[in-house]
């Protein structure tokens, strides 16, 4: 299980980007966090991998409280952020220095297959489009085999044909291993298409306003009138979410229920 | 959780197209290769009929200006007697020796400086103030301090090199995207592997470009270290040919220079390619 307890950031200026936020997360669960720009949900996904650090409140994976990056906790960035020196190959397996080389290479080929990029192992990354580099970038981040996967806004570069493509890929790679995966996104229809939950944010500061659960069987139609009644419920609570006052307390943590 | 991950579901249409695609940027990559080396000679070599045209017709005196033919002959008599050979050996020693020492002084003054605020607060006005000096500047005092030998005029060329190196890898350490750090403290890489796994190669197109620019100064140093009382090199051949009034034997000496500095460029822009080749960028056009 994936815990955060009462996590708050306040930065050096005096800006609060999250205030006492509390998640908890099954193991194996997907979960999308949605908000308005500014409600803290990058500064969350950061808080998670180690990247930057919390004023206060705590992050725990399975009992284990984090503090700073974890090899439990693996990131895939809204750009695919592949270091151009190295090949696709070199890429995947940038996380697994401290294995030995044949394990390494073997597990590498592994990911790399599963990503459908086995024949452009020894290509550079400027040579790929921008699905596949993201697709080797979630394959750096699989292959070290992470309990939590956080994704922040991966495809929000991407045109839909690659984004939906990608879903169907990302959902197909959870499935094997099922790790427990946050997403942080502001597309709803991803977050009803790939979530088990759906937590909506407010901003200034960042907390969470709403839990949403989806309860449906996967793949998931997004033509069912079950997934547009999801989509609305998220609107709805985002819309309210930006009128509600800064300091009213969060509305609704624990969760409408949507069924299809 | 820890099992290695299995996927039975087929891969999602339309990503087995985008998968087999070739690159777009690759398609077009070629090396400019012997035909962008014809093309880099129809310049000099038209200039060069046309000059020798000109002074043919007698449209132009050719005793200040001489025709080309008549430089080539000077040029082709120094090699033949072998005179040209020692005068560019002299100098290409010189400038390799100043260009090592100011590579290196370059490249550890630039990495201080770019991986340590306080030492750049400390160092960069200094170098700066003194990057502004002109190299003739420095003459007198190297030969005061070094001799009118050797040593003064490898010291006024690794200056030369030095600056350019310098500026470079500050500027490239100063550079580096932060956000491929991040993916370094992701996979909690400790300071070494930091420093050889992304910023070594990520400062690496930039050293390589200030030594290429460091290069070019060491040649244009050279000449200035030549003038201290050489014997031989080609800065020598200069003014020699100034002082016995053989506008030949100077514009011999310069086309030498300039093809030297033309093939050590080169030998350098061959030497690194292959770490450079991952690089998305017109530099292998050039």
């Amino acid at each position: 299980m994936f815990v955060v307890e009462r996590l708050t950031k306040t930065y050096a200026d005096g800006t609060r980007a999250l205030h006492e936020v509390s998640l908890s997360v099954e193991a194996g669960e997907i979960l999308a966090v949605v908000g308005g720009s500014g409600c803290g949900k990058t500064t969350l996904l950061r808080l998670v991998a180690g990247l930057d650090r919390a004023s206060s409140g705590a992050i725990a994976v399975d009992c284990e409280v984090l503090d700073g990056p974890h090899p439990a906790v693996g990131i895939v960035f809204q750009e695919p952020r592949l270091l151009p020196w190295l090949t696709v190959a070199g890429n995947a397996g940038f996380g697994l220095m401290d294995l030995p080389r044949a394990e390494r290479d073997d597990r590498v080929a592994d990911v790399l297959a599963r990503v459908g990029l086995a024949e452009q192992a020894g290509r550079w990354p400027r040579d790929l489009s921008g699905g596949q580099q993201q697709r080797v970038a979630i394959a750096r981040a699989l292959v070290a085999r992470p309990k939590v996967l956080l994704l922040d806004e991966p495809f929000s570069a991407l045109d839909a044909f690659t984004r939906a493509s990608l879903h169907e890929h990302l959902l197909a790679l959870w499935e094997a291993s099922r790790p427990t995966v946050v997403i942080v996104t502001h597309d709803v229809e991803e977050a009803v298409a790939l979530a088990d939950r759906v937590v909506v944010m407010r901003p200034r500061p960042g907390r969470v306003f709403e839990t949403v659960t989806v309860r449906a069987g996967r793949p998931r139609d997004r033509l069912a009138p079950g997934f547009e009644k999801a989509k609305r419920r998220i609107l709805n609570a985002l819309d309210r979410s930006l009128k509600t006052p800064a300091d009213r307390p969060q509305a609704d943590a624990g969760g409408a229920e949507l069924w299809w | 959780m820890n099992a290695p991950p299995v996927i039975t579901a087929p891969v999602p249409a339309g990503l087995a197209d985008e998968a087999g695609q070739p690159a777009p940027a690759a398609a077009g990559r070629r090396p400019a290769g012997w035909s962008g080396l014809w093309l880099g000679l129809v310049l000099p070599v038209a200039i060069a009929l046309g000059w020798e045209m000109a002074i043919r017709t007698g449209l132009i005196q050719g005793r200040l200006m001489p025709a080309p033919s008549r430089i080539l002959g000077t040029l082709w008599g120094l090699a033949v007697t072998g005179e040209l050979w020692t005068h560019v050996q002299a100098t290409l020693a010189r400038v390799l020796a100043g260009f090592a020492l100011g590579a290196l002084a370059g490249t550890a003054m630039g990495a201080l400086s770019g991986t340590s605020e306080l030492m750049r607060r400390i160092m960069d006005p200094t170098l700066q103030a003194l990057r502004s000096v002109p190299s003739i500047a420095w003459v007198p005092l190297f030969l005061l301090w070094l001799g009118i030998f050797e040593a003064s005029k490898v010291a006024l060329i690794a200056v030369g090199v030095f600056f350019p190196v310098y500026l470079g890898v500050a500027g490239a350490i100063e550079g580096i995207d932060r956000k491929l750090i991040e993916v370094g403290r992701v996979f909690r890489l400790g300071r070494f592997a930091m420093l050889r796994r992304v910023l070594l190669p990520a400062v690496l197109p930039s050293w390589i470009l200030s030594l290429r620019a460091g290069l070019g100064l060491g040649f244009m140093f050279v000449v200035a270290a030549e003038f201290m009382g050489a014997s031989e090199g080609l800065g020598y051949l200069l003014v020699d040919g100034q002082q016995m009034g053989r506008p030949d034997r100077i514009l011999a000496a310069i086309i030498a220079f300039a093809l030297l500095g033309k093939l050590a460029d080169g030998v350098l822009v061959a030497l690194t390619r292959p770490v450079l080749r991952w690089q998305d960028t017109a530099r292998s056009r050039l």
